[in-house]
Formats: structure tokens, C-alpha cells, sequence
């Protein structure tokens, strides 16, 4: 009686370790430097300059092969980097798109000469990626979307919104999921290609959308009669579908996926002070317990792909468990947090980050698929579809 | 995972299955389907997995055994094979060839104690010794002054008081007052009761894990049978979704107890160095999967609706044992209270670094 839901106990190899002390050694000189304050969470987290500096390091497109620039160094050392600078919140916003979804996919379906051009501006954190695929009727339901490219002379014309377009006033490209033809009786999914959009041009009109903490990080992006050229074209014609995508479980399973709101715990801990009643104690346990597990089967599904296997299962499975615990862990810590008499300018600051932890919580468990998509791919990896 | 692993896995799973299918147990009029099952453990040498070679044993890995209760566990195996595990591990730390038989080990608890006398006998009483009833060895993690030393005594001559726990299995108290061992031999160093406790801790871990993952299945399948409202109640969405929930709990039980296996492996290995990333390891194991236990065994029940609160369904078999194991070695409050204590102590900047270094 044995259902396979396996999850390898993967360690970091040791080159990992040396890595990790490396971007910890990296990071310290940064804050001290005054790069960033890894207590100001609400900062926009793109810094250019930064993502230079990170380039320069080595660690954008840590995994790719040598001939586009990469390293080619293991899934599991790149692991090491994402959640270092995502613990200390570092200001990532600059190359993590592009180091994470949009390098592979260039890699993957662009032309030689758009690879030999944006790769290595990637790897020197110098171009940032957004992704276009939400529009205004087309969200958890992608294949909804409506933004149009026309055959014309030469290439395409986009007309049409994308929206919660995140970090789009900040980047140069945007991979841009369009409508081609209609989707057909048989496969409603037909019918979208992908595309290389370079940001910046007449026919692009980037609008804020700002959230409740204040924090443009959204855009609405217009497309009015923009001009693109055949040769940026990502794969086959009305068949971007098909091309989703073996990069999904590294998406779904990083450690961004838990570590969103993880500032909130060493403060929770300041606050709690060094000897915690047994409410405070017990409710620290449960939560790092819970934090501990959460990233071994991160780490684990990390491993399981670098070996050549493909955990999409538990790709979802980690994701939707790691969104619903980021999201949940500023109301546990208000909760634990609610009695506490620690000195007030520990609380201040614990006040501070649970303030902004709250009000990003909500968006945690919807961007990049929402609860409901997951658990709805989770029920077709369990037969139940 | 190794082929000696799959091994390991492929023969504890076909005995299993052969004399401990769920549904015949469940119909049973009686208990003499038990003992065609432990002599068949018993004869593939799983009773003494973690018992050396020299010493008559398997001599399998610390993670094998772990994956051998994980099996047991996926079967809602009501016989001693986790604590007979247990108890051959300790026995084999101090070269002791244990008997045959069904074994237990004590103490079960954090805070219960056994004391040998200078005149070599034990005394104490110590609560809720899974098996006691049914063992005929119980290995002790007993005290001489502040030494930890290991025992073996015959359970005939120990007064064991009826008990059962909430799957009804045995479960008893223990008075070994004026109980003379027939072994006794100090512990290694490194290995105390703190030792025993966490080997305990992450066995129920991974029992629960096989458990959950057949809670699981089972719900899986009942959802992909029954018909309401005129289709199998899987199809709808609502009980998707709570499968799927049930699923990511399965997931993390697999990831901790599997994590916290490996994790002890490696701390025999350096001699027995329960250090505070061992411990982070044990604990979160024995939290998380105690919760996915409470967690898991609920949305299998209501996926089940009446039927899986009767006595003649194999659900119950299952969290009932879920309820059961999540208490045993220490429930989640208990390992919380102490790692977070732990955690603060520490204090807020040395979090991460902990976590990380797992």
C-alpha cells in the first residue's frame, strides 16, 4: 500500500557550503557598504548597480552551459544563492526573473543570434526580463489571453493589455504571451506563440499599478500597433502551449517560494526574547519545524531534477504547502507576538515588518498560480482528473 | 536509493501484504492472523534489522530500518516491529545478542525514569510502553547514579497493568521495582535516554509517513468509486481540493521523516553526536508529521463520509494508529515547547543559519 509521493533526503554538497560562504561573505560587504538595508523590505528591491555586482560574481545564470556564458554548475549551488539573498532581502528584482524563467526559455526556443545577443547581458546583470502573460479577462486562466498579433510585413502587431505585469517599468524585455489564431473546438489552449518584446519602444505604454503597501511593483503594459520582427518569434507558432514547460517544478520549488515573508520569524524570535514562555516557545517550535520540512523538499525536488529525474508532482505539491506558509506566518506571528514586552524598539521594528508582511500576504498564494490552479493540478497528479 | 534498499522495502512490503492485508485484519474474528506474521518477520530477519551481523542480526543501514516502519506503518501494522527494532539497536550498541520474540523498549516518555540500585536491581515506573503486554524482552535505558546504562529484563518478570491506546493496541504502565536484569551494560558514550527518545521519535515519524500515504490512497481510490449526485464524488472540486491538501501533507510527512532518518544515520555514524542540527531534525520531523497526522486523518475521513467511521472499514485502522503514534516519544507540543526554547536561546541571528546548515 504505497502511494509515490518520494522525496529523496538531498543534502547540499559541500561545494554548496563553500558558495554559501562566499554570497554570505558577498552580502555582508554589501550591507555595509549601504547597497541595501536588509530591513527595508519595502524598498523596490531593483537595484541595477547590484545586479552588476551580482554578475560580476558569477551568480546570474550560475546552471547555464559555458557557451552562453553560464558555469554550468549544479542546481543545488544556484539553491544556495537564491535563498542567501532572499533571506538577507537582497534587491534581486534587477536579474532573478531572468536568471530563473526567462535565460532558459531564451535558451531554449530564441534564435542563435538573440541568444549570443541577451545571454551574456544577462549573466552580467545588466538586462531584466519581465513576463507578459496576465491580461484584465485572463488570469489563473492563461489560455483566456486576448492580446492580439497580426501577420504583417516582416513580423507582428501586438494590440492589446497585459496587466500585473510585475516589474515591467524596470526592464528591458518582456517574454509576451499573444493570441496568433483562435483557439480551436478541440484544444482550447491553441492558438498563443510566444515572443521577445524589447521594452522602451513607441507602442508600449507602461502604467503603475500600485499595491496597498504603496509598492509599485505591478504595471499595466498597452500595446498599441507595436512592431515585431519574425526572428523573435520564441518556438512554433500557436503552439506555446506546448512549450510549458520542463523549467516549472525549478519555478514552482525554489526557495522564493517559502521564504517570502521569512523576516518575520527572526524578529518574532528578537521579540519572544531569550526565554520564551511555554506559548512562545511552542509556537517558535511549530513554526520552524514547519519551515525546516518546507525546505528539505525544496531542496529535495532541487536535488531530484539535478539528477535527471522529473518530480513535477512535488514541484506543486512544495509550492502550494511553501505559499500557504509564508502567507500564513505574519498572523502566527502576531498571534505569538500579542503578550510580548520586549524592549520597544525590538517591537518596533517587528511591528514595522509585520505590517508589510500582512499586507503582501494575500498576494502569495496568487501570483505565479494560485491555491485553487495548484491543488487542481495536484488532484490531476493524484488520478483524480 | 539503493537496490539493497529496494530490496529491503520489496520484502517487508510483500510480507506485509501477504499476512497483513488491512481488509482481512479489519474482518478478523481473531488474533491468530499475528503470529504467521511476526514469524515471517521474523524469519526475513526485519525483527533485528538494526542488530549486527556478529550479533545475529541484519546489520542493515539506520536509514533501511527507518524505511522498513515506514512500510510497516503504510499497513497500519499493529505488531512490535518498531519498538523490537528499537530494542535490538540498543541491545546490539552494548554487544548484547537479543532474544527472539516480540521486544519493547522503555522508557517511552520524556519524563519517566529507570534506576539500577547498587544491589543490580531496577526500580520505577514508567507509563504508555507500547507492546508491553505482548513483548517478552523489554530493553530499558535504565540509570546507575547519573550513568546511562542498558538493560534487557523479561517482561514475566515485570508487573505491566493493562492498557490500550486509542487504536486499541497494548499500551502499559511498567513497574520494574525489584526487577533484576539479566544483562546490564553501560551505554556508550554519547547514547542516553535522549538518544532513545529521538530513535523513537523519528520510527513513529516514519510509521506515520506509511500511514498517511495509505490514508492517502485509500481516500484516492473510495473518491475515484463512489457516486453522488451522479458521478464519482473525485470529480468535484471541493473534494479535489481537500485530496490535494490531504497530498501535500502526505509530501511533507515523506520529506521530514525521511530527512529525519538520514539526519540520525549520519549522527551514529560520527559517534553519536546529537548535536543541535540533529535535534532541529528529529523535532521537526516528530512536529510535522504529528500534524500532518491530526490534519491527514480528518480530511480522509470526510472524503470517506459514514462509511469510514465504521468499524468494518480499513479507514479507521489507519488514523486510529495515526492518533495514536502522533502521542507516542513525545507529541508535537512537547518537541515544539523544546526546540523553540532551543531556538531562542540561540537567539533571532542564529535562525537561518541553523536551517541552512540542514
Amino acid at each position: 500500500m504505497s502511494t509515490a509521493i518520494q522525496f529523496d533526503p538531498i543534502r547540499l554538497p559541500s561545494e554548496a557550503e563553500a558558495l554559501r560562504k562566499e554570497v554570505r561573505a558577498f552580502l555582508q560587504d554589501e550591507i555595509a557598504a549601504g547597497t541595501f538595508d536588509p530591513n527595508a523590505v519595502a524598498a523596490s528591491g531593483f537595484n541595477r548597480e547590484f545586479s552588476r555586482k551580482v554578475g560580476a560574481k558569477g551568480w546570474i545564470g550560475l546552471t547555464w552551459p559555458k557557451k552562453f556564458g553560464g558555469q554550468e554548475r549544479s542546481f543545488l549551488e544556484r539553491y544556495v544563492v537564491t535563498e542567501e539573498f532572499r533571506v538577507a532581502n537582497a534587491p534581486v528584482r534587477g536579474h532573478f526573473t531572468a536568471d530563473r524563467q526567462s535565460g532558459p526559455t531564451i535558451m531554449k526556443y530564441a534564435q542563435d543570434h538573440i541568444k549570443d545577443d541577451v545571454l551574456p547581458r544577462i549573466i552580467r546583470g545588466e538586462c531584466s526580463f519581465c513576463i507578459g502573460m496576465s491580461e484584465p479577462n485572463s488570469g489563473s486562466d492563461l489560455f483566456a489571453a486576448s492580446t492580439r498579433a497580426t501577420k504583417t510585413d516582416g513580423g507582428w502587431l501586438i494590440n492589446g493589455t497585459k496587466i500585473w505585469t510585475s516589474g515591467a517599468h524596470n526592464s528591458d524585455y518582456m517574454i509576451g504571451l499573444f493570441r496568433t489564431s483562435p483557439s480551436t473546438k478541440e484544444n482550447r489552449r491553441h492558438g498563443l506563440t510566444q515572443f521577445l518584446v524589447k521594452m522602451g519602444q513607441p507602442g508600449i505604454t507602461v502604467n503603475p499599478v500600485v499595491q496597498m503597501t504603496g509598492i509599485h511593483e505591478f504595471n499595466e503594459v498597452v500595446f498599441e500597433n507595436l512592431f515585431i520582427a519574425d526572428d523573435h518569434v520564441f518556438g512554433e507558432i500557436d503552439m506555446a502551449w506546448k512549450q510549458a514547460t520542463s523549467e516549472l517544478a525549478y519555478e514552482r520549488s525554489g526557495p522564493e517560494r517559502f521564504l517570502e515573508t521569512f523576516y518575520v520569524l527572526p524578529e518574532l524570535v528578537r521579540v519572544l526574547g531569550n526565554k520564551p514562555d511555554t506559548r512562545g516557545a511552542e509556537g517558535i517550535g511549530r513554526l520552524v519545524a514547519q519551515l525546516h520540512t518546507m525546505r528539505r523538499m525544496s531542496v529535495s525536488v532541487n536535488g531530484m531534477l539535478q539528477a535527471g529525474k522529473e518530480p513535477t508532482l512535488q514541484g506543486s505539491l512544495v509550492k502550494n504547502l511553501g505559499t500557504l506558509w509564508e502567507q500564513s506566518l505574519p498572523s502566527k506571528a502576531r498571534d505569538l507576538a500579542a503578550f510580548s514586552e520586549a524592549d520597544p524598539g525590538n517591537r518596533a521594528t517587528f511591528e514595522e515588518l509585520l505590517q508589510f508582511a500582512t499586507m503582501i500576504a494575500p498576494k502569495l498564494t496568487i501570483q505565479g498560480g494560485t491555491t485553487e490552479v495548484l491543488r487542481g493540478i495536484i488532484a490531476r497528479g493524484l488520478d483524480l482528473r | 536509493m539503493s537496490d539493497s534498499d529496494n530490496i529491503i522495502v520489496d520484502t517487508t512490503t510483500r510480507i506485509f501484504q501477504d499476512l497483513c492485508d488491512p481488509q482481512t485484519v479489519n474482518n478478523a474474528a481473531d488474533d491468530s492472523w499475528k503470529q504467521p506474521l511476526w514469524d515471517a518477520l521474523e524469519e526475513s530477519g526485519l525483527t533485528l534489522a538494526w542488530v549486527s551481523d556478529e550479533l545475529g542480526g541484519a546489520g542493515v543501514d539506520i536509514t533501511d530500518g527507518f524505511d522498513i516502519l515506514r512500510v510497516s506503518g503504510s499497513f497500519a501494522s499493529p505488531v512490535p516491529l518498531g519498538e523490537t527494532l528499537l530494542a535490538g539497536w540498543l541491545l546490539s550498541r552494548v554487544g548484547v545478542q537479543p532474544p527472539t520474540g516480540m521486544m519493547t523498549v522503555a522508557p517511552q516518555r520524556a519524563d519517566d525514569r529507570v534506576t539500577l540500585g547498587a544491589d543490580g536491581a531496577l526500580s520505577g515506573t514508567v507509563r504508555q510502553i507500547p507492546f508491553a503486554a505482548n513483548a517478552g524482552h523489554i530493553a530499558i535505558l535504565a540509570h546507575a547514579g547519573d550513568a546511562p546504562v542498558i538493560a534487557l529484563v523479561a517482561a514475566s518478570d515485570c508487573a505491566i497493568a493493562e492498557g490500550l491506546n486509542i487504536a486499541g493496541d497494548n499500551q502499559n504502565t511498567v513497574t520494574f521495582d525489584g526487577v533484576t536484569p539479566s544483562v546490564v551494560k553501560p551505554a556508550p558514550d554519547g547514547l542516553d535516554a535522549r538518544s532513545l527518545y529521538m530513535m523513537g521519535a523519528a520510527a513513529r515519524s516514519a510509521q506515520m509517513a506509511g500511514a498517511l500515504e495509505s490514508a492517502l490512497q485509500i481516500s484516492v481510490a473510495y473518491a475515484q468509486e463512489r457516486v453522488a449526485f451522479g458521478r464519482p464524488i473525485g470529480k468535484f472540486q471541493a473534494v479535489q481540493h481537500n485530496l490535494a491538501e490531504l497530498g501535500c501533507e502526505v509530501a511533507a510527512s515523506a520529506a521530514a521523516s525521511s530527512s529525519a532518518a538520514d539526519a540520525l544515520q549520519t549522527a551514529l555514524r560520527k559517534g553519536d553526536v546529537f548535536d543541535q542540527q540533529i535535534f532541529l531534525e528529529v523535532a521537526a520531523a516528530k512536529i510535522r508529521v504529528g500534524e500532518a497526522a491530526g490534519k491527514g486523518a480528518a480530511i480522509a475521513h470526510q472524503a470517506h463520509g459514514a462509511i469510514g467511521f465504521t468499524k468494518e472499514h480499513i479507514l479507521n485502522r489507519f488514523t486510529r494508529r495515526l492518533w495514536a503514534w502522533r502521542d507516542d516519544f513525545g507529541g508535537e507540543s512537547a518537541w515544539a515547547v523544546e526546540l523553540g526554547a532551543m531556538v531562542a536561546a540561540n537567539g533571532a541571528d542564529e535562525l537561518w543559519p541553523l536551517l541552512a546548515s540542514r
